[in-house]
């Protein structure tokens, strides 16, 4: 019990919770943006592989970070761009080509860091984002290191939960979005074009997704590895029906999730000698279907969600 | 209250044609319509009224013939065809008969989606109400504006739909059976509003497949029959005989109902509760008996606990509370195959997903609820032979029309679908039939062989269990008439429209 206590009292659990769910965040986002406008991308995973990959080869490439990020968001936009093509004015099933999407996009990363690197043993690391201290803020015992010490991936990641939010919400942009995804027909019969709002939607959450694994290699990281991202995209495709595709509730989702994680590693370090570590490896997941069990049950699914829409067929 | 014919045009078709594979929805039709004036476009289902509308406001691409809009300065100016964005801009407004409306929205946001410019950092919300405001109140029509639509009732999603057309600036409404929705009063509503609109210039095309209700309530009549304009007469010249024949391309003809004592009860509802997923689709405290020789009407306004009254005849749902008797005993288990075994035969509401399964073939649908009887499988081995000459015999008999009994069923058209399922239905002599919308969407055709069958079956000796939406054919069917409203049943005390259609809006039958 006390061991437990410890691990809360420790300003680096808070820091690792805010590590873990940035990428989340970013992916959370994209995928609600998606699925607001009623297009589920399971391209997710492959996304935030391309992400990682060409954010972190762009950067040492010379391009910059924020350079890098950039690429990063063109490049998920492209792929975002693939699966909107296939899945809205061609119609095609959504988990199909989200699937390909990401069995494409994975590889491509893979091909990608193969070409340009035929012969290394280990990927050249890159600067990455330095943590920047909030002035005074960060000074602070305990909430000084646990909130104020992040990178600047991480305050765009909180940015962007206020940017979608306020778009969603506020915005005729995000009026037509929210009516894309539950009756396209309304959007149609309004005089707004469905394939350029949900095309446009996927892209852009597409993008986010990238960044969200650029944030892996060129913030958390400094390098690109071979699976590196970890089933991170699956985690954001459950936590957005955990937070009922609303912003606010997809941060605090990443939160949550970020940190079991981060607890779990803890606990490994605490308890390693008696329990297995793997079962401890579990227990986010384990946490997060248990949320998701509790939570799911009253989801309100954006009614139009994978379902296709052929204009001039009513 | 007829306009006069010097008003000017606001809008002209010309020559509109639409194909739709082989079939021929619109030949070449021509169409004007004046300032100011209620235009009822009347036809009867799949005479073509919709696809012309929908080409109007450019939902669909004609195949030959072009729309022209009057602009502010009254010149003809015709219209990018397949372009709903160039409908609104020139000021066309449709109400489909199936409301395009996201229900996750409220009423306000559905109404203005779409005319604000999209790249904005914050939409003016203040500005946007007091617009809104306003348009009620010329209008009359009123809406709670911040309520989620999926809240709002059948009536009030309408107005949400009117309201949206309103805020566009529209000069021509279309209004796509804008009362198959409606009790008679809620349409009494509409038909004021929508005339009132008129006076000050809107000009109004209302489709119906009703003829009391177009004669009661427009300017000038237009008949469509087979995609093709049959006919146009101001309404204040208008002959009932004459349109139905127009309509129909004959006198219409009426059931007769001969008169026969009923027999035995062989339905008994006693005090039944059943709680559905929410409150339109539950049952409170309902007593209905139904026996031998009799048809017994069930009208209502959709939502109001037909789904739950037909989930409980097909066996698909069991009482929460109270007795169910089926010719005399009473039912324990609640599965559709113990209701089969009964003599229970059943024609469902939604006859493509719940009546047949449309990859199969026409054959195979026909035996569907026979697999266990000798005659049909042995051994567990279906006979090829016996299915198909049975299926032979059901196709002439009931004139089930299409491309053979190999063929899948979702090939049939909604009618001989129809007759397909009444021919598996009556093919048991069943001894109490439920009728679930039986006729609905069908053309007059099919719906007069769907009436012909329920009377033969009331002849017979079955009990009869008629649920529709459709007043009308509840009074010429039925032998006797229940109203269903919130879940509750209550016998209508006469056969008055007027009282009925109250009842059907709640009010006590008193």
């Amino acid at each position: 019990m006390i061991e437990i206590l410890e691990i809360l009292a420790n300003p680096n659990f808070w820091a690792a919770t805010i590590r873990i769910a940035t990428p989340l965040v970013f992916g959370v986002l994209g995928a609600l943006l998606c699925e607001r406008a009623g297009v589920l991308n399971l391209g997710i995973e492959g996304i935030f592989t391309a992400g990682a990959m060409a954010g972190w080869m762009a950067a040492w490439l010379g391009a910059g970070l924020w350079g890098g990020v950039l690429v990063a968001a063109v490049a998920g936009g492209l792929f975002g761009l693939l699966h909107a093509v296939l899945t809205v004015p061609l119609g095609l099933s959504q988990h199909v080509s989200g699937l390909g999407v990401t069995l494409l996009a994975t590889s491509v990363a893979y091909f990608g860091y193969r070409t340009a690197l035929p012969d290394v043993s280990s990927p050249p690391r890159i600067e990455p984002f330095p943590p920047l201290d909030v002035p005074l803020l960060s000074e602070l015992p305990f909430f000084g290191p646990a909130l104020f010490q992040h990178t600047a991936l991480t305050w765009l990641a909180l940015g962007m939960v206020v940017v979608v939010w306020w778009v969603m919400t506020r915005t005729p942009l995000g009026l037509a979005i929210r009516a894309v995804g539950d009756n396209p027909d309304a959007v149609d019969a309004q005089g707004l074009s469905v394939y350029g709002l949900r095309i446009g939607a996927v892209m852009a959450g597409s993008a986010l997704m990238a960044v969200g694994g650029a944030f892996l290699t060129m913030a958390a990281f400094d390098a690109f590895f071979f699976g590196m991202v970890n089933g991170r995209g699956w985690i954001c495709i459950a936590l957005v029906i955990f937070a009922s595709w609303r912003p606010w509730k997809a941060l605090f989702g990443a939160l949550l999730f970020g940190a079991f994680d981060a607890f779990q590693v803890r606990l490994q370090t605490a308890f390693g000698e008696e329990v297995p570590g793997q079962l401890f490896l579990m227990t986010p997941y384990i946490l997060s279907i248990i949320a998701l069990v509790v939570a799911a049950r009253r989801a309100d699914y954006p009614r139009a969600l994978l379902a296709p829409w052929f204009k001039g067929q009513r | 209250m007829s306009t006069e014919p010097s008003a000017p045009v606001v809008l002209r078709m010309t020559g509109l044609t639409k194909r739709f594979g082989t079939v021929l929805a619109n030949d070449g039709v021509d169409l004007d319509l004046r300032r100011g004036e209620v235009l009822a476009l009347l036809g009867e289902n799949g005479a073509g009224k919709t696809t012309l509308m929908n080409m109007l406001f450019g939902h669909y691409l004609p195949d030959a013939g072009e729309v022209a809009v009057a602009d502010q300065a009254g010149r003809l100016i015709p219209l990018a065809p397949g372009d709903p964005e160039a409908a609104l801009e020139a000021g066309v407004g449709m109400v489909h008969q199936h409301f395009t409306l996201a229900l996750n929205l409220t009423a306000l946001d559905n109404i203005v989606l779409g005319a604000e410019p999209l790249w904005r950092l914050r939409r003016d919300k203040v500005r946007l109400r007091r617009r809104v405001d306003q348009i009620m109140e010329d209008s009359g029509l009123r809406v709670p504006l911040g309520t989620l639509v999926s809240d709002l009732s059948v009536g009030e999603r309408q107005r949400v739909e009117i309201l949206k057309a309103l805020y566009r600036d529209v000069r021509v409404l279309v209004l796509d059976e804008p009362t198959a929705v409606l009790t008679p009063q809620e349409a009494e509503g509409l038909f004021a509003t929508v005339r009132q609109m008129a006076e000050r210039g809107l000009a109004v095309i209302f489709i119906s497949h009703k003829l009391p209700e177009v004669l009661a309530f427009s300017d000038r009549i237009a008949v469509l029959r087979h995609g093709r304009k049959m006919g146009e007469m101001p309404t204040a010249e208008a002959d009932q005989a004459a349109i139905a024949r127009l309509m129909m391309g004959a006198e219409s003809e009426t059931e007769e109902r001969a008169p026969i004592a009923p027999g035995a009860p062989v339905l008994d509802l006693v005090n039944v509760d059943l709680q559905g997923p929410d409150a339109r689709r539950s049952l409170h405290r309902i007593s209905v008996t139904v026996h031998r020789n009799e048809i017994v009407g069930v009208a209502g306004v959709s939502g109001n606990g037909q789904a739950a009254l037909a989930a409980l005849l097909s066996g698909l749902a069991a009482p929460d509370r109270g007795e169910v008797w089926v010719d005399g005993t009473r039912v324990a288990r609640f599965d559709p195959a113990s209701f089969i075994a009964r003599g229970v035969g059943r024609i469902p509401e939604d006859r493509h997903h719940e009546g047949v399964v449309g990859t199969m073939s026409v054959a195979e649908n026909l035996v569907l609820e026979d697999l266990g009887s000798p005659e049909v499988a042995r051994w567990g081995i279906l006979r090829g032979a016996a299915i198909r000459q049975r299926a032979d015999a059901a196709i002439a008999d009931y004139d089930v029309r299409g491309p053979g009994p190999e063929a899948p069923a979702r090939l049939l058209s909604g009618g001989n679908l129809q007759k397909l399922i009444l021919a598996r239905v009556f093919g048991h002599a069943p001894r109490l039939i439920l009728a679930n919308q039986p006729t609905r969407g069908l053309d007059i055709g099919a719906a007069h062989a769907v009436a012909r069958r329920l009377l033969e079956a009331r002849g017979r000796g079955a009990g009869v269990v008629l649920i529709s939406e459709d007043l009308d054919e509840i009074l010429t069917l039925s032998d006797r008439i229940l109203v269903i409203h919130d879940g509750r049943i209550v016998e209508a005390p006469s056969r008055n429209r007027a009282r009925i259609g109250l009842m059907m809006a709640g009010e006590a039958a008193a």
